[in-house]
This record gives C-alpha cells, structure tokens and sequence, in this order.
C-alpha cells in the first residue's frame, strides 16, 4: 500500500512514457519526408516543329545557312555537327566529331559559333534579327539519352531555335566519310 | 546540519506537447505524401537542367531499354471511362473484375489480344507478366489499328481532362528509332508539346543558362 501511494495515489492520473512514442513519431516523420521530396523527378518540356506537308518548303527556307549548325547525333555518343544545313551537293561541309563533354565538347561548339554569329551580325553579313539555329539529327544507333542531352545543351546554351528532324541521306553519307578518312577514331 | 534539503526532482519531462506535435508533423506529411506510382520495368531517365513539375493528370509512356512501350494514365475515374471504351471499340468482351484490375493497376504493356489473360491475373502475376510484355504495338502512324499506342492516347485525351499532357519516360539507352516511333505517334495525332521525364542535374557554370538563372535570382 505504501509504495503505491508513495507514487501519487489512488486518484493520481496514470502516467505513460511517452518518450518512445515521440522516438516512433519522428522516424516516420524523416520517412515520410523522404519520400515526398523523392519521389518528384522532373520534366523536361520539348516542343516539336509543327508538322504539315504543305508548310515544310517555306520552313526550310527560312533557316540562314551562315546560322545554322547541324549536329547529328551517333553511335557510342558520338556527335558530328558541321556549319550550314548541308544542302549544296557539290560542296560538302566540313564534319568535325566531338562528344558530350563540360569542356571542349558540343558546348564549346555552340558558344563559339553564337560568337562567329554575332561577329557576322556586326559586320552585317548576317541582320540582327538572325538567329542561331541547331537542327539535331539523331540517327538509328543514337539513343534517347543523347538526344535529352542534345536537347538539354540547347537549353544551357540558350539556343534561340532548334529542331529535332530525321536524318537525311546525305548526312548519313557525311557520317560515313568521315568514319572512313578517321580509323584511327573507331 | 542544515535542515533544508534539496527535493528530490526526475529528470523525467512530459512528452505528451512533444508526442502532439510530432503526430501532428506526421499527419502533414502523411496527407502530403503521394507515392511513386508502380513501374512496370525499370527505367534509367537520362538528367536534364530542367527544373519544371510534371504537370497533373498525365499521360504517361514508358519506354524502356529494349523499346518496349507501356501505358498508363492515374486518374482513376478516367481510367474505368476508358477501359469501357475500350471494351465496346474493340470487341473484348472484358468482365466487371477484369475492367476493375485495368483501373487498379499500373500500366498497360500488351496488345489487345493479350489484354483479357492480362487482365485476370493477379497483380503480381502482372508484375512477373510485365517482365515479357511485348510492350503495346507501336509505329510512326497514326493507324489505330498497327499503332495500338495511338488508340490508348486518343481514348485517355477523350476522357481526361484538358485533354491530358503527355509524359514521355524513356529510357537514356533507348535507341533513337524507338523514341522516334512515339515521337511520330504524337506528331500524327498532332501532338507537339509533351514532356520527358528526366532527372535533375546542376547547370554547369560560365553558360548561357547559368548566367541567366542567377540573374533572376539576384534581383
């Protein structure tokens, strides 16, 4: 009886350690938490050229040659990109190779042709109101992660107009010859 | 001896305020949790600078490594409007519990003629069925009938919504021609906005975009 007593009595309030249940409460707190901010990845919005058969030729058209840069995309990550839109057959662009990389990659490709754009601009070869314009052109051995690459450079560079078209003929042909005059790169 | 003597106090504080709040904090988070809806194969997202939210009430396509395509959409009530579509369009003669698993589960990876075994099985015979799905017939037309993934997206568009954004998550080892064939399937519906879905990757500095994002946050 006296111990009893001793601990507050008959009409004393039963007391409970809570101290555990706080324990519980937050581990499923810092569970929970994770959880929310995990599970949210995030969404890249793409917005494809307008296809109509009747506007492509003035589309095409529209597209400078001294503004456009033609990147096609490649097997093992591969990117061969030229200057112009590569349609003068009897002049074949000048295919360089270069790969997904934070220094001296595709990056650099871009920032240095907006300069020689600008360059051209002030000089009035080009009006003001051109342009730089990517056309990625990815071929059947390029994957998806290259072309959301692709896509993503033309947002970190700030790349005013680009387009994802299918691959032509030629620019396969490009790809050959070059894989052909470089062994050395295979 | 001094006859005041120091009372004899525990240690002990009252959890209970602390137990109230912490429940409290678990209900937010509880309520806020909404969980990552069930994968039919796993998929490696490529990363991206983006920084955008998927929007809400997505139609979502699954690509994964081999190109197989997959379909789903997580509006419950959408989905039951659907499935009965379906079901009338195409002849499959679904029963109530077979049309219920559709609205229960995931997502869709097998032709139509497929689709009724599909249905019956238990979900997690689903799952281990997921695993050798054909994935949904797909090419770059607009055919409903050899592109079974444009007939998924014109029916769930009907029903959904503003009409539905497109999530597109793809596989970054996906070859471009698989891409390319939802891309076109899109593109014959003339859907020319969608999204992919990516994971976040930091802008690196000295770019364009790098520059641009801290001048906002500067000002």
């Amino acid at each position: 009886m006296a111990e009893i007593e001793g601990k507050g009595g008959k009409k004393g309030t039963p007391r409970v350690d809570l101290t555990p249940m706080v324990d519980l409460n937050f581990l499923l707190i810092t569970f929970f938490m994770f959880t929310t901010t995990m599970s949210k990845p995030k969404a890249m919005q793409i917005q494809m050229p307008y296809k109509d058969e009747k506007l492509k030729e003035e589309e095409k058209s529209k597209i400078k040659k001294d503004a456009a840069l033609t990147v096609l995309l490649s097997r093992d990550h591969r990117i061969y990109y030229y200057e112009g839109i590569g349609d003068d057959p009897n002049q074949a662009p000048d295919v360089k190779v270069t790969y997904f990389k934070d220094q001296g990659g595709i990056r650099d490709v871009i920032i240095n042709k907006k300069k020689a754009i600008n360059n051209l601009i002030s000089q009035g070869v080009l009006k003001s109101t051109d342009k730089l314009t990517v056309l990625i052109k990815p071929d059947s051995t390029s994957t998806n992660g290259d072309l959301v690459n692709a896509l993503d450079e033309m947002t970190i560079n700030g790349v005013p107009v680009y387009a994802v078209v299918d691959i032509t003929p030629v620019d396969l042909d490009f790809i050959k010859a070059t894989e052909a005059a470089n062994p050395a790169a295979q | 001896m001094p006859k005041i003597k120091m009372p004899r106090k525990s240690t002990s504080i009252d959890m209970t305020a602390m137990c109230d709040f912490t429940l409290l904090l678990l209900t937010f988070f509880i309520m806020a949790t909404k969980f990552k809806p069930e994968e039919p194969v796993v998929v490696n997202t490529p990363s991206s600078v983006s920084t955008d939210q998927i929007p809400e009430g997505f139609i979502l396509i699954t690509l994964d490594k081999t190109g197989r395509v997959f379909f789903s959409v997580d509006n419950l009530n959408a989905k039951k409007q659907i499935i009965d579509q379906i079901n009338t369009d195409k002849n499959l003669g679904l029963t109530e519990e077979q049309k219920q698993s559709y609205v229960n589960g995931a997502s869709i990876g097998v032709p139509f003629t497929m689709l009724a075994s599909y249905l019956s099985a238990t979900p997690a015979q689903q799952a281990e069925l997921d695993k050798q799905a054909p994935g949904l017939p797909t090419d770059t037309t607009g055919n409903y009938d050899t592109n079974q993934l444009a007939y998924w997206i014109t029916t769930a568009r009907y029903y959904l919504d503003q009409g539905g954004r497109i999530a597109i998550k793809a596989d970054a080892d996906a070859k471009y021609p698989e891409i390319h064939k939802i891309i076109a399937t899109l593109g014959a519906l003339k859907i020319f906005r969608f999204n992919f879905i990516t994971d976040m990757k930091g802008v690196p500095p000295g770019t364009a975009l790098f520059d641009e994002r801290h001048a906002t946050a500067a000002k």
